[in-house]
């Protein structure tokens, strides 16, 4: 089914027999839900971009590639530098901004200026009854009703298909800068990072690949100069610094998992206390990298690790099967929160029609 | 506005309730006496009183859960309190309520610099948790013009913001986990010290859902590296139009003021009267705040200079050292009070499309004239988050509701132009009537599942977000 507007949407899913399996370009899904495929990409196209309030609106099968156009088209962006993971997950396809949403898929600033899920500002979707809700709306701050915009963000298709999203956007920087600390161990180079997001040198990237920890400025050019030199002097280790493109490059790579893309074995992604996350990693072993200052690890680890890398992570964060087979994809849950999940997916989609088995 | 009435088994249960509560609580956490309740029958929404039934202060999430225990088993509506600073009535009891206060529920339970968090209890005032990383170099964003006195539990239940949150966001941008205690009693920790919480985002809706899903009883928040400086400057104009596209201006330009303060002329004579800031004479006036270095500031004011003069305005003033910044921020940060000493005055929060600034302007003053109310505006410029503050005389018959009437006027403006009801003061008793305007049925629809879901006998805080009509059903039980 493709559906070309919020109506036949709303038909598609109200009329359903069966479960549905919501598809947006398939860039990014994870988990194991099964049903009749629903494509959104026929919901395309920008509704509204006001550059002068940061504000855009755009219907939920829009290709990312066409959102990124318009913006940059005004010198914007989406601020939490949306990862591509086609080739991490060995994917081809058109990402759309609803995929995007219903992962809350965020990379490396989410350490500056939060995940996708805080530049959301409303949404449509049609729930599992069929039923069009609006939540939110197009201005940065609204306290009116309850925030179901959070709660569709990383939903993952289960409470609802998303048919309208709208986002505050920035604007592009100046300048940016990227300093690279070599020659340093993994717990060292990681203090590295914390030390530099303690700084207040308002710090947009701070990861660490491939034996390398990696501190990113953006601004204005004055500012990012000044900026690179406190925190050389803040620096251990082996220290050079990338403008422009040179450090943009680093960056996508971080973003995208680039490191593990093609390579054999699962793929673990954690969030842990940054302080846990060297010794996370070294417990699991296999490779790892870093970003959020390690507050998120990446671990490539060979098939059948689920027990070991669950038991590690335990009471400093939790993990997520990105790839692999053979094991719960996502964490599991105090029964107490779960309860709640599976209420409120029972609510919003009474015939558990929506990604049925993706969380459970 | 109208409140449901009390439930009569409930008023007459009421000896036997507060003797339960005396039975899981200390001696001095229970209140029963009516002189004593008087200091619960109102938050700052003052114009709306009602002394609750009892009132609880417990000390620790375990007492907590035991009262809201009792609660639901007598089938007792529960009205969370932190500070009692709501501007919406998210606190105002009714007679047959048990008002369950945080403040005693202060303690900073676990700092850490090196992961930049704070874990606090929530009946920790705003201010206080700033307090308490001040020495090391940090502090806790969200920063509502009550800060000194509002609780976190509260901050939280509205999802407050502040002057600053142009930079850092509000306060859901910043809350990392929740200790979360439900109706039942039962004990839930959602999120915690780490960058995201797993499965659905519940402690996103939690933030902003005004007490109703759960009471709060501590909290992870993140905490951030001070700036090295700030620094205002003050703009004047001839013209709203000219200010809100000076705005839209430097906004696009890609600076990032940490603070856009807007104040119209009526504003800006009132408070000239009371606080002598020393403001020009103008229609409209900007305040810009700045961060960073010293040559980072000067460089972002360089710009912020040429965008400016480009819309000519009738003043650009520079803080040369603190005590000239102090003097830009005086007249704003005075402004609720000079306004206050003019007349009663009702403070409006609605969020319009940053665009539309200029008609909405326009609208308010004819509709100013409509009703034989003043109005002054102060607001949030950069997010569009407007603070209309309409004078009127609470002693005179009527003016209260022709005030009311002219308020609601304005939220629908809000609406209409693409914004909504409330930007950062939340819905509370004052907004939700107008839930309406705003939203389908449908929508609504959708929220109340959510608190289906949390608290399936409506008992927590029931009266407040939602339309009475649109939620008796399920209040009915």
């Amino acid at each position: 089914m493709r559906p070309v507007t919020e109506a036949e949407l709303a038909e598609a899913v109200a009329g359903a027999s069966g479960p549905l399996l919501v598809r947006g370009g398939g860039t990014r899904t994870i988990g194991h839900a099964v049903g009749e495929v629903l494509e959104t990409s026929g919901l395309s196209g920008v509704e509204l971009y006001e550059p002068g309030a940061l504000t855009l609106v755009v219907r939920a099968g829009t290709p990312m590639a066409e959102v990124e156009a318009a913006l940059a088209g005004d010198r914007q962006r989406l601020a939490f530098e949306v990862p591509d993971f086609r080739g991490l997950l060995g994917r081809e396809g058109v990402s759309t901004i609803g995929g995007v949403v219903a992962t809350n898929a965020s990379g490396p600033r989410r350490v500056q200026v939060g995940a996708c899920r805080d530049a959301l500002l409303g949404v449509r979707f049609v729930d599992g009854a069929g039923n069009v809700v609006k939540n939110g709306g197009r201005v940065m701050k609204n306290v009116t009703g309850y925030d179901l915009v959070k709660l569709m963000a990383g939903s993952h298709g289960t409470l609802g298909v998303l048919s309208e999203v709208s986002f505050k956007v920035q604007a592009l920087p100046e300048a940016e800068a990227t300093l690279t600390v070599e020659g340093l161990a993994d717990a060292e180079g990681l203090a590295m990072l914390r030390r530099a997001l303690g700084s207040p040198y308002d710090i947009s990237g701070a990861a660490r690949e491939g034996g390398r920890s990696l501190i990113r400025v953006e601004g204005m050019a004055g500012s990012v100069a000044y900026r690179t030199g406190q925190l050389r002097a803040l620096m251990a280790g082996d220290v050079t610094v990338v403008e422009g493109a040179e450090s943009a490059a680093l960056w996508r790579r971080v973003r995208d998992v680039t490191a593990f893309a093609g390579q054999p074995g699962d793929v673990w992604r954690l969030a842990v206390v940054p302080t846990a996350a060297a010794e996370v990693a070294a417990a699991v072993g296999g490779a790892a990298v870093w970003d959020w200052g390690g507050g998120l690890v990446w671990l490539l680890v060979p098939e059948g690790q689920a027990a070991t890398v669950r038991a590690t992570v335990a009471g400093r964060g939790h993990a997520t099967l990105i790839r692999g087979e053979g094991a719960a994809v996502f964490p599991p849950e105090a029964a107490e929160v779960a309860a709640l999940g599976a209420g409120l997916r029972a609510r919003f989609d009474p015939r558990n029609v929506l990604n049925r088995g993706m969380m459970g | 506005m109208e409140m449901p009435l009390p439930d009569i088994a409930i008023l007459s249960s009421k000896a036997r309730i507060v003797t339960r509560l005396r039975g899981i609580l200390p001696a001095d956490a229970v209140i029963d006496d009516l002189a004593e309740l008087r200091a619960y029958e109102c938050d700052a929404l003052t114009a709306y009183r009602c002394p609750p039934l009892a009132a609880v202060l417990p000390r620790t999430t375990e007492e907590v859960s035991a009262v809201l225990r009792v609660c639901w088993e007598e089938g007792v509506p529960v009205v969370p309190r932190g500070s009692g600073t709501s501007l919406a009535g998210g606190a105002l009891p009714t007679a047959d309520s048990v008002i369950l206060g945080v403040a005693r529920m202060n303690a900073v339970i676990e700092t850490d610099y090196d992961n930049r968090f704070i874990r606090v209890q929530s009946g920790r005032t705003n201010l206080s948790v700033s307090g308490a990383v001040e020495a090391e170099g940090f502090f806790y964003a969200p920063d509502p013009s009550s800060q000194l006195a509002c609780a976190i539990a509260g901050n939280i239940a509205m999802n407050s913001g502040g002057a600053h949150c142009l930079k850092y966001g509000v306060t859901t941008n910043n809350l990392l986990g929740v200790t979360l205690v439900k109706m039942d009693g039962t004990v839930v920790t959602l999120g915690g010290p780490w960058a995201e919480a797993s499965g659905l985002d519940l402690l996103g809706v939690v933030c902003g859902s005004e007490g109703q899903l759960g009471v709060v009883t501590e909290a992870w928040l993140r905490i951030l590296p001070k700036p090295e400086g700030a620094r205002p400057v003050l703009v004047g104009f001839n013209s709203n139009e000219v200010a809100g596209a000076c705005v839209a201006d430097i906004i696009r330009a890609g600076l990032l003021p940490v603070a856009i303060e807007f104040m119209d002329r009526p504003c800006i004579r009132a408070t000239e009267a009371f606080a002598k800031a020393g403001y020009p004479d103008c229609e409209a006036l900007l305040i810009i705040e700045v961060e960073g270095s010293d040559a980072e500031i000067s460089e972002q004011l360089t710009r912020i200079r040429q965008i400016a003069m480009a819309h000519d305005p009738v003043e650009f003033r520079e803080a040369a050292d603190e005590a000239q910044a102090k003097r830009i921020w005086l007249g704003r940060k005075s402004a609720f009070g000079a306004m206050g000493q003019i007349n009663d005055y009702m403070c409006l929060d609605g969020t319009i499309p940053v665009s539309s600034l200029p008609h909405v302007l326009k609208r308010i003053g004819e509709m100013s004239v409509e009703f034989g109310l003043d109005v002054g505006n102060v607001f949030h410029a950069g997010d569009g988050n407007m603070h209309p503050l309409i004078l009127f005389d609470a002693n005179k018959p009527g003016d209260l509701e022709k005030c009311e009437a002219f308020g609601a006027e304005i939220l629908k403006l809000c609406v209409e132009v693409g914004g909504c009801l409330t930007g950062e003061h939340g819905v509370g008793i004052e907004k939700r009537d107008l839930m309406a305007v705003q939203f389908a049925p449908a929508d609504m629809e959708a929220q109340m599942r959510v608190k289906d879901v949390f608290d399936p006998k409506w008992l927590l805080n029931p009266a407040k977000v939602f339309p009475l009509a649109t939620s008796a059903a399920r209040r009915a039980g």
